[in-house]
């Protein structure tokens, strides 16, 4: 069977869980094959191949840290040609989907970004995305060249499958484009010890209705309790009460979780574009008439600083 | 600049699986007003700057171009054409590359994405297609020295990045608040010049671009069936515990 490449998603050889996700929809289409960018590989190896990475591509070049994009579409392009590959999945990051972008135009393939789905059919892989702030739901298949596609983290959940992965070395033939935006500093987002948003079953967000950064601590307090990352909504971001790295919509993060918890969130357009397929949804909001109660599947009317204490009370009584 | 259709309408697709633009009112995408914004700034710094806006749509686009004139700016360009119709993201990055090629530029502006498609690639295609560096999704930025220095959230790390001009640059609903035009901005839109050309005049065939250029199809397109309404309770003192039992049964808990 041909190869499918996958991108792996890491950082210094930490692999993140979308990686893990795309290995196992590379299966249906195809043998796994992980492309490793910068150092780290060794660390990742164990992981890889316990998801089913047959074959690990490594490209260990300088330039891959030092330059942003660039040198990778060079060496995922020159992998693909090398390997004959059948289909190439990505992350659906704004890096992936630039890489994405550009290895397709120069393999003359088609592309199909932020799919929530991924099966084998009988002209090759055929996607599901949302469209239209997840109001439909559209297949769609690469009609030329070597599909490239890239996945929204929480498409499929990650299944181990054991193999003993071939580690190949690639030397990479950098073109001067390679070279043409440069990585002056890099400030990792700090993880903490919640979960990252992109990849959380559960996902508890705050809005204007959480009233000040100071209370986005009961968010917190309920987001752990649950195991749970956490979200905002951009009024809360604009205000200040929470980084911007954790905004949930269509500008912010899209997010697709197990069990969402919306707390003061009247769930503009934009906020549900970002939401919205997830599959629990549940809202608290003093605003009966919040267009969010339209998706909950449960929603309290009602003081959320009433609420959720109440509600974490309730969690730890029932868990004792 | 890109002609989508509002986003808080109802939405939807045409038989063939492209975005219905008929049953909704469209206007110019909500992100590319970030660009603009960056333009006038930079503009307002630079005396030699002048700032011409550039679509790809039919004959209604120009109304995303009067938009962005009535903010400020100089010119524009519309690129409209029967043949385009069904263009993919690499049909759309040819008309604009080679409309971009033949106008000749110092930095090429863009949102970060389309608030219709989303897909957020034409930014990279278009750095791809004329060969300069991409520097994109930037929430601040800054040019000196012939260079374009900008703050960049990026799928797991922020990363400060560098990139010489000319060269394409997309800003983030994070750069700066977009400026409404002002009324004298609006009457003085529509005294300046745009200028409309065809796939002949850009040198690009009917085959490279449209349906017939495009390297992905849409299988199906159909409505998510609205959710089912949820039960919804006023808190009368147990609404905490009511959540409780219902994500119990559910099993988060």
């Amino acid at each position: 069977m041909a190869e499918i490449l996958v991108l792996v998603d890491h950082v210094d050889g930490a692999v993140r869980k979308p990686t893990l996700e795309l290995l196992t929809l590379a299966r249906r289409l195809g043998e796994p094959s992980a492309v490793f960018l910068g150092p780290g590989a060794d660390t990742a190896t164990e992981v890889l191949g316990r998801y089913g990475a047959g074959k690990i591509h490594v490209v260990d070049a300088p330039e891959v840290d030092e330059y942003l994009v660039t040198p990778a579409v060079d060496a995922l392009t020159q992998i693909a040609e090398r390997t004959g590959a059948a289909a190439i999945l990505l992350p659906s990051g704004p890096d992936g989907k630039e890489i994405a972008a550009r290895v397709a135009l120069r393999l003359g393939s088609g592309l199909i970004t932020d799919a929530v789905e991924v099966t084998a059919g009988p002209d090759g892989p055929v996607t599901e995305q949302s469209a239209f702030a997840a109001t439909h739901q559209v297949t769609a298949h690469v009609t030329q060249g070597v599909p490239v596609i890239t996945v929204k983290p929480n498409a499929v959940a990650p299944e181990p499958a054991a193999a003993d992965p071939v580690v190949e070395k690639h030397d990479i033939t950098f073109g001067p484009a390679s070279a043409s935006v440069r990585i002056l500093s890099r400030t990792p987002r700090e993880r903490g010890d919640r979960p990252e948003l992109t990849e959380a079953d559960i996902v508890v967000s705050g809005g204007r209705g959480v009233n000040g950064a100071e209370n986005f601590a009961l968010i917190e307090r309920v987001a752990d309790t649950l195991g749970a990352a956490v979200g905002a909504s951009r009024a809360a971001v604009d205000a200040g009460w929470y980084p911007h790295s954790h905004q949930v919509g269509q500008t912010g993060t899209q997010v697709s979780p197990q069990l969402y918890l919306a707390a003061g969130i009247s769930g503009a357009i934009q906020h549900r574009a970002g939401m919205q397929t997830s599959k629990t949804i549940v809202a608290v909001n003093k605003d009966a008439d919040a267009p969010i109660f339209e998706l909950a599947d449960h929603g309290v009317v009602g003081d959320l600083f009433a609420v959720l204490p109440q509600l974490v009370d309730e969690i730890e009584r029932r868990r004792s | 600049m890109k002609h989508v259709p509002d986003a808080t309408a109802d939405r939807t697709f045409t038989e063939d699986g492209t975005t219905d633009r008929a049953s909704v009112d469209s206007l110019l995408s909500e992100l590319d007003e970030y660009a603009v914004e960056q333009a006038l700034r930079l503009a307002e710094s630079d005396a030699e700057a002048e700032i011409s806006y550039l679509t790809v749509g039919p004959d209604d686009a120009r109304d995303a171009l009067r938009k962005a004139l009535a903010m400020g700016g100089d010119a524009a360009i519309h690129v409209s054409d029967e043949d385009i119709e069904g263009s993919d993201a690499f049909g759309t990055s040819l008309v604009l590359a080679k409309a971009i090629e033949r106008h000749g530029f110092d930095l090429v502006l863009c949102g970060m994405a389309s608030t219709d498609g989303t897909m957020g690639v034409l930014p990279a295609l278009l750095a791809e297609r004329l060969g300069v560096p991409a520097v994109t999704h930037l929430e601040d930025l800054a040019i000196e020295d012939g260079t374009v220095t900008g703050r960049r959230e990026g799928d797991g790390a922020t990363v400060r990045i560098q990139g010489a001009l000319p060269a394409v640059v997309s800003v983030t609903d994070r750069s700066g608040d977009a400026r409404y035009p002002s009324f004298k901005g609006i009457m003085a839109a529509k005294k300046k010049p745009v200028q409309t050309l065809g796939l002949a005049d850009l040198g690009i065939e009917s085959a490279q671009v449209g349906r017939a250029g495009a390297r992905s199809g849409v299988d199906t397109a159909t409505r998510r069936p609205p959710r089912s309404k949820g039960e919804i309770v006023a808190d009368e003192g147990t609404g905490g515990v009511g959540l409780a039992a219902f994500l119990t049964t559910k099993k988060f808990i």
